[in-house]
């Protein structure tokens, strides 16, 4: 699982109202090399929960030095962008689990695929 | 990549082991999936450097695709954990690294959950058939509530009408830019004929 795909994820338990960011107990992690598309991550940017990203990739260890705010003028700061690209795109969880912040329910992660399936109870 | 390679290259793709009848489970033949694919990418320009999301990805010949044609990220969705499984295979012998893997039930996305995150959509969602009624419909309803640009999607040419009517009830502009004959081979025990053709259509649905 990566974290930009981990930034879109929420918990639908029932009754929750706030099941966002979901926690990460990362068990085993990997740093994968992806091509770097600095327009891609431009473009994601917008479409983040900043705090949420920098907190996911704190919880697993990958912060280095990704700032607390987004810088102004990131688009053509190719520095940024390449520390924001890593920590999207090449840090992946392989085995963990995502916790519900509201509910404490636990998305189990394994192989790298995280099972957001409810129980019928759940739903 | 010419289109001859992209099929060539989406031949090599594992598919279903033992397809669930239940979740209607039937691989996207390698030279659907690459017309498709071809597709969106050259004519509309919907694929590479964008955020793109393959709704019941299933062994993820779609998801594969798209990041062959340099997607920035495809994210495949599916609720079989067998068939994520072998998705997660194909990645790994394609070495594929702009994909990612979601387990999940579609049919109980809430509200606004990955409200226009994607740039575009991709899918070919179960037909609906047998126990399956509405099911089309369904993946129609998340992928519109999930894609900021469109959705591109294969449904059967008999429900042609139906879907244009929801389409225009939903606020969406709905293109026919293929029609296609499905060939699905006899995978299920109950299926007598070698292999039946199915008339379907390649939709695109745009987001206004």
């Amino acid at each position: 699982m990566k974290l930009l795909t981990h930034n879109m994820l929420t918990s639908h338990v029932k009754g929750v109202t706030k099941g966002y960011p979901l926690l990460i107990k990362a068990t085993e992690v990997k740093v994968n090399e992806v091509d770097f598309n600095p327009q891609f991550v431009s473009r994601m940017i917008p479409k983040l929960e900043w705090s949420a990203l920098v907190q996911a990739a704190d919880q697993l260890g990958h912060r280095q030095d990704l700032p607390g705010d987004l810088v102004p003028d990131y688009e053509k700061n190719e520095d940024f962008l390449k520390k924001v690209h890593r920590v999207l795109l090449e840090v992946e969880v392989l085995e963990g689990c995502l916790q519900c912040p509201e509910s404490g329910r636990e998305f189990p992660i394994s192989r790298g695929i995280p099972n957001m399936l409810l129980n019928e109870d759940e739903v | 990549m010419k289109l001859k390679e992209l099929e060539s290259c989406l031949q090599q793709v594992d598919t279903f082991e033992e397809p669930k009848i239940l979740l209607e489970q039937y691989p996207t033949s390698p030279h659907i999936a690459a017309c498709m694919l071809y597709t969106i990418h050259t004519t509309f320009e919907d694929i590479e450097g964008k955020l793109v999301a393959d709704l019941g990805c299933g062994c993820g010949v779609l998801s594969i695709g798209a990041a062959m044609l340099d997607a920035g990220l495809c994210v495949g969705f599916d609720v079989d954990h067998d068939a994520l499984e072998i998705f997660r295979r194909n990645a790994e012998e394609f070495e594929t690294s702009n994909v990612d893997l979601v387990q999940c039930d579609l049919c109980c996305l809430q509200g606004d959950a990955y409200g226009k995150k994607f740039d575009t959509v991709i899918m070919n969602p179960p037909f609906g058939t047998k126990h399956n009624q509405g099911m089309d419909m369904k993946f129609l309803r998340a992928a519109l509530t999930m894609a900021k640009t469109a959705v591109y999607s294969l449904h059967k040419t008999s429900t042609r009408e139906h879907i244009q009517k929801k389409a225009h009830d939903w606020g969406v502009k709905m293109e026919v830019i293929a029609e296609l004959r499905y060939d699905l081979p006899a995978s299920y025990k109950f299926h007598k004929k070698k292999s039946v053709d199915i008339q379907v259509d390649f939709l695109r649905f745009s987001i206004t």
